[in-house]
């Protein structure tokens, strides 16, 4: 008796662990999981590796390999980031090598690293997780000869040769505030719901927003309040509310957050406040198309996640190549986007993607489906 | 005496919930308007129908940490399904999230009575397991509002007898949950599993079947939550509700529910996810900064939990002394 239930627990802690692998293997389309790191290479780079020939000197039989590291799997947003970074490395006739761990943390990252520089490989380009734990893993990788780039968000300038930006926070700051004034007629109250307190991204926006509304043409603007929704669904819902009902008067909402936004315009439109309260901010096209499309939310931007993967993968190439170093001044011409300049960013330096994308009816049908 | 001590417990809870709401309501006068209450009650609907099963399975000395993700893999299925078949009933969508919930519970309930796993490593595990399996199905992709037809979205909007859907639903929930564990055999089982699963042998209940009960009523509930959450937020994503299971543990710690298992009530559990909801919907209200909302929130939590240990002190000093005489 004893001894048959033994038999099925291990029967049933066997089939546990097998369900256990599944689901995570599943956790990992598209990316790779962190201990295993699957590696997912472009299938055409490999195939094709006589046919496509570098531009520049790097050709001598061996393919450079380019490395991309997201911050984790199952993210369209990175997803969509890794395909502009191997579409332009399959351009200047690379190798791309696509990683994201499962679990959003610096040390899968630093796993990830260690990997790199055994395999390696000429360039690595990471969406880091931590700004300053992954400093000794990258120092490693830049003493070992590799290039290291940083995109979306940056690595301490120690840990890097170059940043890639994905928009000009001042530039997103000071559109926010210009496309809400717009949208309330340049008078009336308005209010922020952010993501979390400590949001570096967020905060950095905030304060550009502030100092565009020191501009004398939003004199009539109030800013009444900053919220933070921690990008949670039922945190933002209750602070949407919370706003709506401690500031009767308000005019707009600035939402600079995916989850925010789409929180704030279900709230909108639940509470039948279409045109009384605008709405803009940073959002994803899929996730804001329905309110974009019912006019609750007339307009609002986000970068172009294909352009910045697409970018870093020009850099990356200039970076090996060796005609970018990463010094401020620099040119480099980046395939379909045109040329992009180095400039200063507190300690190191970083190239910017430009303005935000502007979504609106016009063009919400057809980006919906992208990401 | 003891009851009596557990009755003031939840006099307590009251008359605290009841000083808050005025604190909130002093600071910002529209905390106490029909509009808010309403907003609070659906904001709390979904919480409160996860902390009956919570309640159920903490009775029997156990934990449930696998809701989240469970409630994230059945409401994901549910809005794929409407999404691939717009024509589908919002009932059905209903049952096919309740179901997946239910095979969940099912599986970990299999693992916890009959493989004999401690609750909290079998639900741990299993967190993950429904977690992958929800990034699986969705390939890693958000369904999104326009996806959604309107009449699943109507689910959380609409309402019945004017009452709001999720707070009708929250009621049944309630009312059912009150008949079957003050009322019925099976209800009252699980209370003597918890209290004592040693004498619950003696006296011929079946404790794995008990167990397997409470966990799969749990996992059906959180199947049920998973379809109204995509419904009420309009999106379904594959990190939807991480960590609302601490939210729900919360809810029946703060309603009296005994982590040592046998002691919980109806009663308490709607305090405690009341309380809960008026700290969501009142501390952003208060125009404290964030940190401090942080702050407030878990103290707020501790102090509940502390007031357990003491009662369950004075309990036991209790029966010690009895036991004297």
């Amino acid at each position: 008796m004893k001894k048959k239930h033994g038999v099925i627990g291990l029967i049933a802690v066997m089939m546990l662990t097998l369900l256990a692998a599944c689901g995570k293997s599943g956790n990992s389309e598209g990316g790779a999981s962190p201990s295993q790191a699957a590696v997912s290479e472009s299938p055409s780079a490999s195939a094709s590796a006589s046919s496509s020939e570098s531009p520049s000197g790097n050709g001598g039989g061996a393919k450079k390999k380019f490395a991309i590291i997201f911050k984790n799997t199952g993210n369209p947003y990175g997803e969509k980031m890794m395909e502009g970074f191997k579409k332009a490395i399959e351009e200047v006739g690379g190798e791309a090598i696509l990683k994201a761990p499962d679990q959003p943390t610096a040390e899968a990252q630093i796993q990830m690293i260690e990997e790199l520089i055994s395999q390696k490989v000429d360039s690595i380009a990471i969406a880091a997780n931590d700004p300053d734990a992954l400093q000794p893993a990258l120092e490693k990788a830049m003493n070992a000869g590799i290039k290291v780039l940083s995109l979306d968000s940056a690595v301490n300038a120690a840990s890097r040769l170059v940043h890639v930006n994905q928009a000009d926070p001042e530039r997103i700051g000071r559109t926010l505030i210009q496309g809400v004034s717009e949208m309330i007629g340049g008078e009336g109250e308005i209010a922020i719901l952010s993501a979390t307190s400590q949001a570096t991204n967020q905060n950095t926006w905030i304060e550009w927003m502030k100092k565009e509304l020191e501009d004398p043409k939003y004199s009539k603007i109030k800013l009444v309040k900053v919220a933070y929704g921690d990008d949670l669904r039922d945190k933002s819902v209750s602070e949407t509310e919370a706003l709506l009902k401690s500031y009767p008067n308000l005019k707009g909402i600035i939402a600079p957050t995916t989850v925010g936004i789409a929180a704030a315009g279900k709230v909108l439109t639940d509470k039948g406040l279409k045109g009384k309260v605008q709405l803009t901010g940073l959002g994803l096209p899929s996730e804001m198309a329905e309110y974009i499309e019912s006019g609750v939310c007339q307009w609002m931007y986000l970068w172009n996640p294909i352009d910045v993967g697409y970018l870093s993968g020009y850099v990356a190439d200039g970076l090996v190549k060796g005609t970018l170093t990463g010094k401020v001044g620099e040119k480099i011409t980046a395939g379909t986007l045109g040329e992009k300049v180095v400039v200063q960013d507190g300690d190191g330096t970083q190239i910017m993607l430009g303005d935000p994308f502007k979504f609106d009816a016009s063009n919400i049908t057809e980006w919906k489906s992208v990401y | 005496m003891s009851a009596k001590i557990a009755k003031f417990r939840e006099l307590g809870l009251l008359v605290f919930i009841v000083l808050m709401s005025v604190g909130v309501q002093l600071r910002n006068p529209s905390f106490l308007t029909w509009e808010n209450i309403n907003d609070m009650i659906t904001n709390t609907a979904i919480l409160s129908i996860l902390a009956v099963g919570m309640m159920l399975v903490i009775v029997t000395r156990g934990i449930d940490l696998s809701i989240g993700a469970t409630l994230a893999l059945s409401g994901m299925t549910a809005a794929l399904a409407v999404s691939h078949s717009p024509g589908l009933s919002p009932l059905a969508a209903i049952g096919i999230g309740t179901g997946i919930g239910l095979v969940c519970g099912m599986a970990l309930g299999v693992l916890v009575a009959w493989v004999n796993i401690l609750p909290i490593i079998a639900t741990l595990g299993m967190m993950n397991v429904f977690r992958g399996l929800t990034f699986e199905s969705s390939g890693g992709k958000w369904v999104s509002a326009h996806q959604m037809p309107d009449s699943f979205k109507n689910i959380a909007t609409g309402s019945l007898l004017g009452i709001n859907n999720l707070i009708a639903i929250a009621i049944l929930v309630y009312a059912v949950a009150y008949y079957f564990v003050s009322h019925t055999r099976t209800g009252r089982r699980i209370y003597a599993v918890g209290s004592n699963p040693e004498s619950a042998a003696v006296s011929g209940i079946h404790s794995a079947r008990i167990l397997w009960l409470v966990y799969t009523i749990m996992g059906g509930l959180s199947g049920l939550a998973g379809v109204l959450w995509v419904s009420k937020f309009a999106s379904a994503q594959g990190d939807t509700a991480s960590g609302y299971e601490l939210s729900v543990i919360a809810a029946c710690v703060l309603g009296g529910v005994s982590i040592a298992g046998g002691v919980g009530k109806i009663s308490g559990i709607v305090l405690g996810s009341v309380l809960l909801g008026i700290l969501n919907n009142a501390l952003p209200m208060i125009d404290v900064s964030a940190f401090w909302q942080m702050f407030i929130q878990g103290a707020i939590i501790l102090i509940a939990v502390l007031i357990n240990a003491l009662v369950k002190r004075g309990i036991d000093r209790n029966n010690l002394m009895r036991r004297k005489i």
